[in-house]
């Protein structure tokens, strides 16, 4: 398990390294890492569907930023230089709130079960029946398309409803210019 | 957009087609192999966005892929919904795997009931989809010019 807790420590400085510094490609590639980490944790479960999952479309996340970033700007203009006065306050309520979350996260984690051990009774007649019951050999899928499709149509509509949502702020066809107002 | 070195072009025609048919394979062996509908969906739009990257593309071209794709990813997802309620036709409830029995038999290639063609229209749904996101941000055309 110690090899967890080191990408969780990659991941945290690659998520602060994302967030604060200046050029926008150097981000993506912290971005990158943050999600390959993920596919190693994934492949160290033990769960290869998701891992590969994670792995395509972390590589095609970094294609699509670097493609944008490369076609537009490559500075982040919005990173401060250094610490400012009026960030003392929300930097202190927020490592307070931190800090009592995590306090009360570590007793509720306690009180769980172990790692591989499932409790769950409806989980445990999935992974029995999965193969009778649907006739797909990949218990995965059986559940992701036969057991929980619900959950599967509302991950379809989320990817429909987010390439409506990058259409439509990109579009250019009818679009009016910012200074022919009126009818906006 | 600008295309890429004759290096890279050469390279990137050879790979395109190798990374669609094993898109293909993921997505069709979804209900056996780790894998499905959604990773190999990605990795067949990563063989469309591999070429229109390495080789460069004019703007009508850009124009009528991004149109096309809108429809295909629409009517991927149609395709789903209508595997869904296909389990109406069996007499069932929706979502209700319609064809589970009588075709195939577990651990072939042709079973698993509506499993592998619910596989395909979220195959084709997210190739489509992602390919259309591709070329809405990173095509010339819409790029903002500010």
């Amino acid at each position: 398990m110690i090899e967890l807790y080191v990408l969780l420590a990659v991941m945290l400085v690659a998520a602060l390294v994302a967030i604060q510094i200046k050029d926008l490609l150097a981000a993506a590639v912290a971005l990158g890492i943050v999600g390959f980490s993920v596919a190693i944790m994934f492949i160290l479960l033990q769960a290869p569907d998701l891992a590969i999952v994670q792995i395509v479309v972390e590589t095609i996340t970094v294609v699509f930023f670097a493609a944008v970033i490369l076609r537009t700007t490559n500075t982040d203009t919005t990173v401060a230089d250094g610490l400012k006065r009026e960030m003392v306050l929300p930097a202190v309520v927020y490592v307070t709130f931190g800090v009592i979350f995590l306090v009360f996260v570590g007793r509720a984690f306690t009180e769980l079960p172990s790692f591989g051990s499932p409790t769950m009774l409806v989980a445990r007649e999935y992974i029995a029946l999965g193969l009778e019951k649907t006739g797909a050999a990949n218990v995965v899928a059986a559940i992701i398309l036969d057991f929980r499709g619900y959950d599967t149509l509302g991950e379809a509509t989320v990817l429909f409803t987010a390439v409506v949502g990058v259409l439509t702020i990109m579009r250019r066809a009818g679009r009016k210019e910012q200074n022919n107002e009126g009818r906006g | 957009m600008r295309g890429m070195s004759p290096i890279v072009q050469v390279i990137a025609r050879l790979l395109a087609g190798m990374l669609f048919l094993f898109g293909t394979y993921v997505v069709l062996h979804g209900h056996l192999t780790p894998g499905g509908g959604f990773a190999g969906g990605v990795l067949v739009a990563a063989a469309f966005i591999l070429i229109s990257l390495a080789c460069g593309s004019v703007e009508q071209t850009e124009r009528n892929s991004y149109t096309l794709s809108s429809v295909v990813e629409s009517l991927g997802g149609v395709l789903f919904l209508s595997l869904a309620m296909a389990g109406y036709l069996a007499g069932t409830f929706f979502f209700q795997n319609a064809f589970t029995y009588g075709i195939g038999k577990p651990l072939a290639l042709v079973s698993g009931g509506i499993i592998l063609p619910a596989n395909i229209a979220i195959g084709v749904k997210v190739g489509a989809g992602l390919f259309a996101m591709f070329l809405a941000l990173g095509a010339s055309r819409f790029v903002m010019k500010d």
